[in-house]
């Protein structure tokens, strides 16, 4: 299933896993991404922690951690190359995989259909 | 970026209607709606103005033109030199300098450019500094000077290098033009003045016409092909890697002259021993600080590894010493060297070691290696 956060992050859950990135939105207004700075394997998050740093030219900014829960892969390749946040951010351009600690967070966060209406409301 | 207080609603540009057909990002800068950027991005803009040509929209910065009241420019140069530390007696007309308008603590009030025509001189200034810049002149000056700042007026900048074969579609003679050089024209009925100069460190032109002629002369430039729409974000990363200031991160009340490393616009007639020594506000500590060092002083820094190191990051001689030595002023990414730069101001003892140094970032600490100014070479048409 693929969930959304009010903060732009898209989540694909698969079991007890689910992998995280930003929104096609997200990177929209986040402009080029030329650096990031991903947790390493082994972190354990709160929901809400800051995960990932993303930098633009203009600024950092910041992903949260959308479940509580123990990161057990993350993305080398938007290390290497941050474009592919903007040019990919759904597929290529995923940040990192997640082992669920409390499903029931999963109940808390918006369906496809929410986060569009969300968008919509927003511009 | 940083826009300043302004009563009522954002102004626009006489350019606003173009910036939007072409999906620029409008934001407030000084009180304007100003295109952040367009949908290319700023990576892709800030490479197109360095490979071959881009537009910006400068019309918010504040355009004075200022007379001799007694119609005798000599008045108006000695008026002028008065708050700035240059030689203005000495500016041949068609001739442009870069120079700092100071404080009597010798801090910097703005930065801007002169440029000396026959019968009277223009002044481009910052926009967020243009309402206290002319409130200034007035005070001071406008007793000898007639001041008309002429906020209607468009400015454009045509920069990179293919800047000259473009321009020359519209103006065949720019092509005798040499780096500072100003000259007026005619086109579309009405009379523009266009500057070699800039704010990229590549060649290009800065084009001031009224409002109607600037915005067909916009859409001219735009119909060349190699030529692009560049927003504001792109012109803060050209300038960073060309190494140049931007009042407020870089410049301030609290920077003089020489702790920013711009010594080189003080010609020698306005220091100590020179002709016209001092009569500038904050001319004693100037001309000590010319003389004998000042207690800081601005450098390039380059990040070690990716990420940029951004205006307020402390600066410290090594991992673990509780003292800062400096900080960032101006940080980002540059495009062009495809890594982060920065600039900051250090400890003068600092600066001249020349070895690496450490910035606060994220609670760790970034090696940092000083670096020679510009990031990328200029490529200015002496």
């Amino acid at each position: 299933m693929l969930k959304y956060t009010a903060d732009h992050e898209w989540i694909l859950v698969e079991g007890d896993t689910a992998t995280v990135g930003i929104t096609f939105y997200a990177q929209e207004q986040l402009g080029d991404a030329i650096f990031v700075q991903l947790p390493k394997v082994g972190d354990v998050f709160e929901s809400g922690g800051a995960a990932v740093v993303v930098e633009s030219v203009k600024a950092a900014s910041e992903v949260y951690a959308p479940l509580k829960g123990e990161i057990i892969e993350i993305n080398q390749s938007v290390v290497a190359e941050p474009a592919l946040i903007n040019t990919d951010p759904t597929g290529k351009g995923w940040l990192f995989k997640v082992k669920i600690g409390d499903r029931s967070q999963l109940d808390a966060l918006m369906d496809e259909h929410a986060y569009q209406a969300q968008i919509a409301a927003a511009s | 970026m940083s826009d300043c207080k302004q009563d009522g609603p954002l102004r626009r540009t006489p350019l606003y209607e173009q910036h939007v057909s072409l999906g620029g990002r409008m934001v407030p800068f000084a009180g304007y709606e100003m295109p952040v950027q367009y949908p290319s991005g700023i990576v892709k803009e800030h490479l197109h103005v360095r490979a071959t040509a881009g537009l910006f929209d400068v019309s918010h910065m504040g355009q004075f033109e200022i007379r001799p009241r007694n119609g005798n420019i000599e008045t108006a140069a000695r008026a002028l030199e008065s708050v700035l530390p240059i030689d203005v007696l000495g500016l041949a007309s068609g001739r442009q300098r870069y120079a700092l308008l100071t404080n009597e603590q010798g801090g910097v009030r703005d930065d801007l450019m002169i440029a000396r025509m026959d019968d009277r001189f223009l002044i481009v200034a910052n926009a967020a500094s243009k309402k206290v810049d002319e409130e200034y002149l007035r005070a001071t000056i406008g007793a000898n000077c007639e001041i008309e700042h002429h906020e209607e007026r468009a400015l454009l900048a045509l920069q990179g290098p293919l800047s000259e074969s473009v321009l020359t579609e519209l103006f065949p003679d720019v092509r005798a033009m040499r780096f500072m050089d100003v000259r007026t024209f005619k086109i579309h009925n009405a009379a523009c003045v266009i500057s070699r100069s800039g704010y990229t460190g590549e060649d290009g032109f800065e084009i001031s016409a009224p409002a109607e002629a600037g915005n067909m002369i916009a859409r001219d430039l735009l119909r060349n092909p190699h030529v692009a729409a560049i927003g504001l974000g792109a012109r803060d990363s050209l300038r960073l890697e060309a190494g140049l200031c931007l009042y407020g991160p870089d410049l301030d009340l609290t920077t003089t002259p020489v702790e920013a490393a711009l010594e080189w616009s003080i010609q020698s007639c306005r220091r100590f021993g020179g002709s016209r020594a001092g009569g500038f506000p904050g001319a004693s500590i100037i001309m000590d600080q010319l003389q004998n060092g000042a207690p800081r002083r601005r450098v390039g820094l380059r990040p070690d590894g990716r990420a940029p190191v951004r205006h307020g990051a402390r600066l410290f001689r090594d991992r673990d010493s509780a003292e800062s030595i400096g900080i960032i002023n101006s940080g980002g990414f540059g495009p062009s060297v495809n890594a982060p730069v920065a600039m900051g101001y250090v400890a003068s003892s600092e600066a001249r070691r020349g070895d690496s140094i450490f910035a606060e970032l994220r609670g760790d600490r970034v090696p940092m290696q000083l670096s020679k100014l510009p990031f990328v070479p200029f490529q200015f048409k002496r």
